[in-house]
């Protein structure tokens, strides 16, 4: 252990943080030093001036010097002063300074009481505002539909242009002007082109940035019900913090995890919450006798009527990978193992499951998003990972920065100087390769790409395996060039640190073979390859963890069998199915039951409708990429007759005689069932206390202790104070009463610490600054290679085969790839206005030379028949799309799910053709 | 849309360095010698040339006060208005200036002859106080002189 004397009084440090800037280290110890520039994830620049202290020379030095804590390495033995005079004046003078021309207008400001340039001009103790002379003040932009931005209230950190820039690569933002007319906005007004951009509600210390769908339905923070929840708008699983008041949704924060999403989330994950205040919710059982319409009935009535439904006849169900572990085991208990179905695309599914098999294999594991970042060689094949695992981006552009902050580092610059890091390394970046069917919005970061249809892609992956280890299958007939770059991979790959990217986006699963080998044959030859795959919803890898049928093979019984009943749990088949199957269930099938939070196509159909509740209305369970399983919990108690599936198939249970009693009373009920009836779920129950915890006989409170209104906040319907929602399910109460200390990270709704108002009270929860939560609880990893990871001479390795041919295209037909967008191809996120906003309008798309052979031009209407749709939308003419291939955006609301990749035909659309999708 | 010349300017510049993006200050003051100023519509294109975005171009064109993002007079007046110049006169020039030609500073005479700008320190201490006229260093000025200075420029 380390020494550090802080005003005098030794304290120890970790051995690791020597050499760590003093302001991270003090923070860690406790202290508090006031600072604006420096942030944990882009560290310091010495810029705000305002986290001033002492350092003296030795312990005879009375005197000492003013430096910027944030600037100086700890060393053993160091002796510093917070509380020295001087440094406290200095403190208070630069704060008075950087506050010269804020507006002081916090009571209508949303940043107020979880500012953080509240919280350190309090500390400095700068009560009194001793400037006379007129402010400065700017035009401030529209900048979209998500972000909000009030200039005037800037105090120069640039925090915002270095997160924007650096962190996530945005080129549409930055500083412009100087002196006191430093501006930090967009060149001209627009929509912020980064899919992260909500980030800098949070990064911005004080209220310029703002969170404009939160300003619609404006709530303190102190006042919002808060829980700890899981993003379910892509599959990497991203902790958050739902906040909500008076039944209604507010906003979505970044809640830390240091192993997944550490301090940022995507625009979708930030955003795409407000489908669950929709006005289209489905709030009560909806029943639909002899034809008509679907009409309200009570919950018992439809438990009843359910119970009667599998009572006769013989039931299937298709579960969901956007719902909860235990929904899908409750159906699958429900209807028994051999009658459930996975309720996504089928070639989703095969992908999945060959990601899982994979895993389990081994030698090589799944990277966190927190591993990734720590990588130095990349190689990714087929993803368009802003659009198919956004956060992913973020850890991928630190990991191509690796190699060159290795480098800087030999030219003795600290770790923490991110400025002259910057200034050192200039633009160059580690290697990555990537082999994808078009240009991306990463490519700037790539070393080189190829651009090539799916199969080929596979192929050049296979061919770097091979080059890797020649025991991996060869690939025959690779152009020249092509061997060439995959040589140049293969070369690159063998370092420290490869990782492996794949996924989902190609549709392709001989790409998730490739990587496999190429993982596989780098670790055979000593190097720690990480896999890294995308999937596309919340919950599929926990879902693909169960046994189950694919979904064409539930259209197959239901075609064939005569079965009586469906049940389907959070599931719109449209979206999963070809038109031809999708019609198939409906004509053929006699009672279909679906439980769904919001009507679409499949709701449509129903004859029984039950209310599911959505992430921030229940508990449960989900699983990440990287089988990371993760617990959310219910942030507030719905209106109506809405409750988890779960829920409502465990009712089912009793009702249609299969159980004599529920058999899953509360959420550990399930969770105990869950880990006994399938092995690979065994911890799933432990990733968080049981709903019997308790911390000195109190449950924790998802209200704060600052909580408004709580004796009045019915005052117009009755003077009653309301009792608190029950809640059976969680050690969590719908309550300020409580445990009033900082719970176990896993039950940690919201940070919170004296003086410490806005969400850099972080600081207080972490074990050490930028570490592990205190009681850490990442969640668990359900999957980890068999064996574990064996010394390269122990592997025993069995490649994957069957490398698919080249990719020809075809006279008359051509490939069809699917291209997945942020905005617009999750389901959910789409009944959020500012999404939707933001989302992609249909189209097709080919590349130019393409476009000019069928005589086509971009935006005219096209076209073309893939399996048994037809769908007419103005072509896009895309730069990178390989010859022959035309790509559809996937998932828009009203597009079917034609399992892609698949050949079709395109023409000019007639005149008078409508656009949008039929049946051929 | 930029002229051939100052593309090829522009060019010339850009095979100095090793990326494009570090002749951003330097296309900027191509178009500026061009023009007289650099228009929204300059910064776009300066950015397309560089490969670089229209706000990574105006970050740099708003950083230097001698890059002029808003149309100018057919000459600039640069007044000196640092310590020096200060003490050696430089507010009762100013105001003579700002009588004789009908504006204040930051503003443009009616015919777009002449644009008032302040600047801090033009260098030449020991003429204070002084101004520069586009290229010109104007130096020891009293109000009496500036007529006739401001004569030899059209």
């Amino acid at each position: 252990m380390a020494v550090l004397y802080v005003d005098n009084q030794p304290h120890e440090i970790r051995p690791h943080e020597v050499g760590k800037n003093l302001l991270k280290v003090c923070l860690g110890l406790g202290f508090n030093i006031p600072y604006f520039c420096w942030h944990p994830a882009f560290q310091s620049v010495g810029a705000c001036r305002q986290c001033a202290i002492k350092l003296f020379k030795d312990e005879h030095d009375t005197k000492g010097k003013i430096v910027m804590s944030c600037m100086v390495s700890a060393k053993d033995g160091m002796r510093i002063s917070i509380d020295d005079p001087e440094a406290i004046e200095f403190r208070a003078r630069v704060i008075e300074w950087l506050m010269l021309n804020h507006p002081h207008d916090c009571p209508v400001c949303d940043e107020g009481g979880e500012c953080h340039l509240q919280d350190m001009t309090v500390m400095t103790g700068h009560t009194y505002r001793r400037n006379r002379f007129a402010k400065r003040s700017f035009r401030n932009q529209d900048m979209g539909p998500l972000v909000a931005h009030e200039m005037n209230r800037c105090i120069q950190c640039y925090r915002c242009a270095r997160f924007y820039r650096h962190s996530a690569g945005g080129r549409d933002f930055g500083v412009m002007g100087w002196h006191d007319r430093v501006f930090f906005g967009r060149f001209e007004d627009g929509v912020l082109q980064s899919e992260f951009a909500g980030n800098l509600v949070e990064v911005c210390p004080t209220g310029v940035f703002t969170d404009k769908t939160q300003a619609r339905h404006f709530t303190r923070k102190w006042d919002l019900q808060t829980a700890p929840s899981v993003c379910v708008h892509c599959g990497l699983g991203c902790n958050t913090i739902p906040g909500e008041r008076y039944g209604s949704l507010r906003r979505i924060r970044n809640r830390y995890n240091h192993r997944v999403n550490g301090y940022f989330l995507c625009d979708r994950g930030r955003y795409g919450y407000e489908f669950v205040n929709s006005p289209h919710r489905i709030r009560q059982p909806l029943l639909r006798e002899n034809q008509a319409a679907l009409r309200p009935i009570s919950a018992q009535a439809a438990i009843t009527h359910l119970g009667n439904l599998l009572h006769s006849g013989r039931a299937i169900g298709i579960g969901s990978p956007r719902a909860s572990l235990e929904t899908n085991y409750a159906l699958a208990k429900l209807v028994g193992a051999e009658n459930f179905y996975h309720g996504m695309p089928t070639k989703h599914l095969r992908i999945v499951r060959a990601m899982l098999d994979v895993l389990k294999r081994g030698p090589a594991p799944s990277a966190s998003l927190h591993d990734m970042e720590k990588c130095n060689t990349i190689f990714m094949m087929g993803e368009d990972i802003h659009n198919v695992g956004p956060l992913m981006v973020l850890s991928l552009r630190q990991a191509v920065l690796q190699k060159p902050i290795a480098e800087a580092a030999k030219l003795h610059i600290s770790d923490f100087e991110d400025a002259v890091i910057r200034e050192a390394i200039q633009q160059e970046k580690g290697p990555f390769f990537t082999g994808v069917p078009g240009f991306t919005k990463l490519d700037d970061q790539v070393t080189q790409a190829y651009r090539g249809a799916p199969h080929d892609i596979a192929r050049l992956g296979f061919a770097v395996a091979h080059m890797i280890d020649p025991a991996a299958p060869a690939v025959e007939d690779l152009p020249v060039e092509r061997v060439q770059f995959a040589q140049r991979i293969a070369k690159a790959l063998q370092d420290k640190k490869p990782l492996i990217v794949a996924g989902y986006n190609c549709g392709s699963e001989s790409i998730v073979r490739a990587s496999a080998n190429v993982a596989w044959a780098l670790r055979k030859k000593g190097f720690a390859a990480h896999l890294a795959y995308t999937v596309p919803e919340c919950n599929s890898m926990g879902t693909a963890l169960m046994d189950g049928g694919e979904i064409d093979d539930a259209v197959q019984a239901i075609a064939s069998n005569g079965i009586d009943t469906l049940i389907v749990a959070e599931s719109n088949l449209y979206r999963q199915l070809s038109l031809s199957g999708f019609d198939t269930i409906l004509r053929r099938i006699k009672h279909l039951v679906v439980l769904d939070c919001l009507p679409n196509e499949t709701t449509a159909w129903a004859e029984l409708v039950l209310p599911a509740a959505t992430f921030a209305e229940g508990s449960g369970t989900l699983v990440n990429n990287e089988c990371r399983a993760q617990r959310f919990y219910q942030v507030f108690s719905p209106a109506g007759d809405v409750r988890e599936s779960w829920k409502w198939l465990s009712a089912a249970m009793v009702a249609s005689g299969r159980a004599q009693s529920e058999p899953w009373p509360d959420l550990d009920a399930v969770l105990a069932a869950l880990a006994r009836d399938i092995p690979v779920f065994a911890k799933v129950p432990g990733i968080t206390p049981p709903s019997s915890f308790r911390l000195m006989g109190m449950p924790v409170p998802r209200e704060s202790h600052r909580f408004s209104g709580r004796t009045a906040i019915d005052a117009d319907q009755t003077i009653h104070e309301r009792p608190p929602e029950p809640d059976a399910d969680t050690p969590l109460r719908h309550s300020m009463e409580g445990y009033p200390l900082q719970p176990p990270a896993s039950l940690l709704g919201r940070y919170w610490a004296p003086g410490w108002n806005s969400d850099h009270a972080l600081n207080k929860f972490q074990q050490e600054i930028d570490g592990p939560l205190r009681e850490d609880a990442p969640g668990v990893r359900l999957v980890e290679p068999s064996g574990g990871q064996p010394s390269a001479e122990a592997l025993n390795i069995e490649y994957l085969g069957l490398v698919p041919p080249a990719f020809q295209r075809r006279a008359e037909e051509w490939l069809v790839i699917p291209a997945y967008h942020i905005f617009g191809s999750d389901e959910l996120s789409m009944h959020s206005p500012g999404i939707a906003e933001l989302a992609a309008k249909p189209y097709l798309q080919l590349n130019q030379a393409d476009a000019d052979s069928l005589g086509a031009t971009p935006g005219q209407l096209m076209t073309m028949t893939v399996e048994s749709a037809v769908c007419t939308f103005p072509l896009k003419v895309g730069p990178g799309l390989p010859d022959g291939v035309v790509a559809i955006p996937f998932g828009l609301p009203g597009l079917p799910g034609v399992a892609l990749p698949a050949w079709g035909k395109i023409r000019p659309a007639q005149p008078g053709e409508p656009t949008g999708v039929r049946q051929a | 849309m930029l002229s051939e010349e100052e593309r090829k300017e522009i060019e010339a510049e850009c095979a100095l360095y090793e990326h494009r993006r570090p002749a951003t200050s330097e296309a900027l003051k191509i178009v500026q010698r061009h023009r007289g100023w650099v228009s929204d519509e300059a910064v776009k294109d300066v950015a397309e040339i560089l490969g670089a975005s229209a706000d990574e171009v105006e970050s740099v064109a708003t950083f230097y006060t001698l890059i002029f993002r808003q149309k100018v007079g057919r000459h600039v007046i640069l007044i000196c208005d640092s310590v020096s110049c200060y003490i050696m006169g430089y507010e009762t020039l100013k105001e003579h200036l700002g009588r004789v030609l009908g504006i204040e500073l930051g503003q443009t005479t009616s015919d777009g002859r002449f644009t008032l700008l302040p600047n801090a320190c033009l260098g030449v201490c020991e003429q204070a106080p002084a101004m520069m006229i586009d290229e010109d260093v104007h130096g020891h000025l009293t109000p009496e002189k500036i007529p006739d200075i401001l004569s030899r420029y059209a």
